[in-house]
C-alpha cells in the first residue's frame, strides 16, 4: 500500500490530539509514515505507532527552535524525497499551513487548506473544505503532483490502530535560507489547566456583553463546571478583557467542538466563521433579534448575569 | 537609501454579503460587492507606519499590488486613499480560478518586476481564507518570511516582530529583503480622509496582464491550477432551534437540554 506522510506536532514528545486524527485519516488513503522534528521528537513514536504509524522519522537540531519555520519545510522536503509518499498531512495550525505550503511549492504540488474530512477517490484523495463562515461545504483535489493537504482539529476521530512503529533517524541538510528568520525571544504562554480551546470538546465563550475582565469569572466557572475550554469574541479580546489567544473566529481560533456555549456574543459573520461548525450551539443573549439565535439548537433570551451563575450551581448540583 | 515596500491586496466579495460559487465553482463576483479585504488594511496601515519612521521617509515608496479582475481596481483606490503611493493590476482574463500556488506565482512575478525591499501581506484574505500566500511569496522570492506579526518595526535594513503563536509568544528578526504579515492585532487601520481619496484620484495605477510578466496561461487560471473543486453545496440551514425566554429559570432549562443531550 502506499506510504502517507504525517507531520507530527508534539510538545517536547507529546503527541497532540489532532496529529492523531490526522494518522486516522491517513489511514484512508495508504499505509502512515510519521515525521517528528525537535527537541523529544523520539518519545512520541509510542503514541505514534498505537495510532497505526508503520514507521516513525525522526530529526533534531537547534535550527528547529532557533529560526523560524524554513528549517522544518527542508526536513519535510527530506522526508519527501525518502518516502515518495502518496499525499503529505499536516495540521492547520498557522505554522502547519506555512510549512505545507512552502513544501508544496519545492515539489511543484497543489495544496489544500483546512480539510474537514477526507476520503480515498479514484483520482487521489478527496478533500471537504468549508467555506464562507462554513455556508458553503466543498470537496476538493490535488491535480498537479503529490497532494499536500492541511486538516483541522476535530476532523476525524482518535482510533487505536497498532503498528510496527519502527523509529528512523532522517538526515537533513538545512538550506542556507533556513537561517534567514531568527527567534530572537520566546515566551511560552501560561498554561492555564483548561483543556486546548481547538481541541475541547466543550467552549464556554463570552462577548462584549461579559462587560468586563472581572466579569470573565462567571464564564470560567461555567467552563469548568463542564470541563471546557474559555473563549473569547474579538470584541471582548479588544476591550482587553481576554487574551486574544482565547479569541474565537476568523482572525482567531476555528473552534468545532461537541457543544458551544456563547454569552453575550451577537454572533457577527467574522464570530460565526470560527464557531458555526460546532455539533451543538447553545446561546445566552438579552437581545431576542440577536443573530446569534438564527444558528442555536437551544437560546435562552436573558440577562447572561442571572442565567450562567444558574446554569453553572445547576450543572455543579447534577455532577453532584 | 529608499525603502521600496509592496504591500499584497486582495479585493474580496463583501463577508456581509450573500456570497457563494458560479457555475464554474469559482467565486461569484458578480452577485456581491467586493471590497479591499478588510485584513489587508492591516498591512497598508503598517506599511505607512513603516514609512513614516524610515529614516528619510521622503524616501519611502508604498506601492500597493493586486491580482484581479476589473473591479479590484477598487481595492487599490482604497489603499492608495489610505495613504499609498501608487498600485499595480494584474489583470488577465486568464486569470479567472487561479489557485494559491497560481496566485503566488503571479504575485512573486509582479513583486520582483516592481522591485521591492520588503513585501508586506494581510494574515488571510476574507474569502479564500488560506493564510499561505505570505510564506509562498517568501519561498519563491527566495527571502526571509516575518509573518503573523501582531508588532512590527524597520530599523537600519532589518525587521522586528512579534508572532504571537498557539504555546508561545516568539520576537523575530530578519534582514531585508523579506515578507512580512502582519495580523489583526497589529493596530487599527486609519480611515482615508477627505484629502486621500481625492488624492488617490491622480495617484498612477498600472495595468499589466500575463505577458509583462513572462508567464504563459497554462501556468495559471482554472485549467492551470494545482486544485481542482468538484463541488460546492450550500449547508443546508440549521433547523429551529428553541428559544426561550428567561423568567428567573433560564438556567436551570438550559441545564435540563444539556443534560438531555448527555452534556452533563
Ligand atoms: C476582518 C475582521 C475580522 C474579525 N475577526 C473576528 C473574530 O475572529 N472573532 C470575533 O468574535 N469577531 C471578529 N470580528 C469582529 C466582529 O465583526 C464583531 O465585531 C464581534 O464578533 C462582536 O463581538 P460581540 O458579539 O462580543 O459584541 P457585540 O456585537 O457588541 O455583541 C454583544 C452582545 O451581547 C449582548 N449582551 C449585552 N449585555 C448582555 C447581558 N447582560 N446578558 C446577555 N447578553 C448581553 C448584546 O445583546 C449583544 O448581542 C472581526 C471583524 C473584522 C472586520
Ligand atoms: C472558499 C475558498 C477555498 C479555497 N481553497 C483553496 C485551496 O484549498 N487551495 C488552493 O490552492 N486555492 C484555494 N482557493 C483559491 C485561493 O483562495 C485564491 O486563489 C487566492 O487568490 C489566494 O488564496 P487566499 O485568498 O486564500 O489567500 P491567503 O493566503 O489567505 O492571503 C493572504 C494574503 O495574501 C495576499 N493575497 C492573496 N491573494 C491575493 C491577490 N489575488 N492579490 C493580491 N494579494 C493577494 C493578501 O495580502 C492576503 O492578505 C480557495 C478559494 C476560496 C474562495
Amino acid at each position: 500500500m502506499a506510504e502517507v506522510l504525517v507531520y507530527v506536532d508534539h510538545v517536547d514528545g507529546a503527541v497532540r490530539k489532532p496529529t492523531l486524527e490526522l494518522l486516522t485519516l491517513a489511514r484512508r488513503i495508504g499505509e502512515p509514515v510519521a515525521l517528528a522534528l525537535g527537541s523529544g521528537a523520539e518519545n512520541t513514536a509510542a503514541a505514534l505507532a498505537e495510532h497505526g504509524a508503520g514507521k516513525v522519522l525522526t530529526h533534531d537540531a537547534a535550527e528547529y527552535a532557533d529560526y523560524l519555520v524554513v528549517p522544518k519545510v527542508d526536513a519535510l522536503q527530506a522526508a519527501y524525497e525518502a518516502v515518495s509518499p502518496a499525499a503529505v498531512l499536516i495540521p492547520s495550525s498557522a505554522e502547519g499551513k506555512e510549512i505545507a505550503a512552502r513544501l508544496a511549492v519545492r515539489i511543484g504540488s497543489g495544496i489544500i487548506t483546512d480539510a474537514v474530512d477526507l476520503e480515498a477517490g479514484d483520482e487521489g484523495p478527496v478533500a471537504t473544505q468549508s467555506a464562507f463562515a462554513a455556508s458553503f461545504t466543498t470537496k476538493s483535489r490535488v491535480s498537479k503532483g503529490t497532494p499536500v493537504i492541511t486538516v483541522k482539529p476535530n476532523s476525524a476521530p482518535v482510533e487505536a490502530a497498532p503498528a510496527a512503529g519502527a523509529v528512523e533517524a532522517l538526515s537533513v541538510s538545512f538550506s542556507d535560507k533556513a537561517t534567514g528568520t531568527k527567534v530572537t525571544g520566546r515566551t511560552p504562554r501560561e498554561s492555564t489547566g483548561r483543556p486546548e480551546l481547538t481541541e475541547a470538546a466543550i467552549v464556554v465563550s463570552g462577548g462584549r456583553g461579559v462587560n468586563g475582565a472581572e466579569n470573565f469569572a462567571i464564564i470560567e466557572a461555567l467552563a469548568d463546571s463542564l470541563g471546557a475550554a474559555v473563549g473569547a469574541s474579538r470584541a471582548a479580546v479588544d476591550a482587553g478583557w481576554y487574551p486574544h489567544s482565547n479569541q474565537v473566529g476568523q482572525t482567531g481560533k476555528a473552534v468545532s467542538p461537541q457543544l458551544y456555549i456563547a454569552s453575550g456574543i451577537s454572533g457577527a459573520i467574522q464570530h460565526r466563521a470560527g464557531m458555526q461548525t460546532s455539533k451543538t450551539i447553545v446561546a445566552i443573549n438579552k437581545d431576542a433579534e440577536a443573530p446569534i439565535f438564527d444558528l442555536v439548537d437551544y437560546g435562552v433570551v436573558g440577562d447572561l448575569f442571572d442565567v450562567v451563575p444558574q446554569l453553572t450551581d445547576e450543572v455543579k448540583t447534577r455532577k453532584g | 537609501m529608499s525603502l521600496r515596500i509592496v504591500v499584497t491586496v486582495k479585493y474580496v466579495p463583501d463577508a456581509t454579503g450573500d456570497r457563494h460559487f458560479a457555475e464554474d465553482l469559482t467565486v461569484d463576483r458578480d452577485d456581491v460587492d467586493g471590497l479591499l479585504s478588510e485584513l489587508d488594511e492591516y498591512a497598508v496601515e503598517q506599511a505607512l507606519q513603516i514609512a513614516d519612521d524610515a529614516d528619510d521617509a521622503d524616501d519611502a515608496e508604498i506601492t500597493v499590488l493586486t491580482v484581479g479582475p476589473e473591479d479590484a481596481k477598487d481595492a487599490l483606490r482604497k489603499a492608495l486613499s489610505m495613504g499609498a503611493d501608487k498600485a499595480i493590476h494584474v489583470e488577465d482574463d486568464d486569470l479567472h480560478g487561479t489557485d494559491v500556488i497560481g496566485t503566488s506565482l503571479v504575485l512573486a512575478k509582479a513583486i520582483e518586476k516592481a522591485g521591492y525591499d520588503l513585501v508586506i501581506s494581510g494574515m488571510a484574505s476574507t474569502d479564500g481564507t488560506a493564510g499561505v500566500v505570505p510564506a509562498l511569496l517568501a519561498e519563491r522570492l527566495g527571502v526571509p518570511q516575518v509573518t503573523l506579526l501582531s508588532e512590527v518595526s524597520v530599523e537600519d535594513g532589518v525587521v522586528k516582530g512579534r508572532r504571537d503563536g498557539d504555546s508561545a509568544s516568539e520576537q523575530l528578526e530578519a534582514s531585508l529583503p523579506a515578507v512580512v504579515s502582519v495580523t489583526d492585532q497589529s493596530g487599527e487601520a486609519r480611515y482615508p480622509s477627505f484629502k486621500g481619496i481625492m488624492a488617490a484620484k491622480k495617484k498612477p495605477v498600472e495595468s499589466w496582464d500575463l505577458s509583462d510578466l513572462d508567464l504563459e496561461a497554462e501556468e495559471v487560471g482554472l485549467e492551470g491550477a494545482w486544485t481542482k473543486v468538484d463541488s460546492a453545496t450550500e449547508r443546508p440551514a440549521r433547523t429551529a432551534g428553541t428559544i426561550v425566554k428567561d423568567e428567573g429559570e433560564g438556567g436551570k432549562q438550559l441545564a435540563e437540554f444539556l443534560a438531555g443531550q448527555k452534556f452533563i
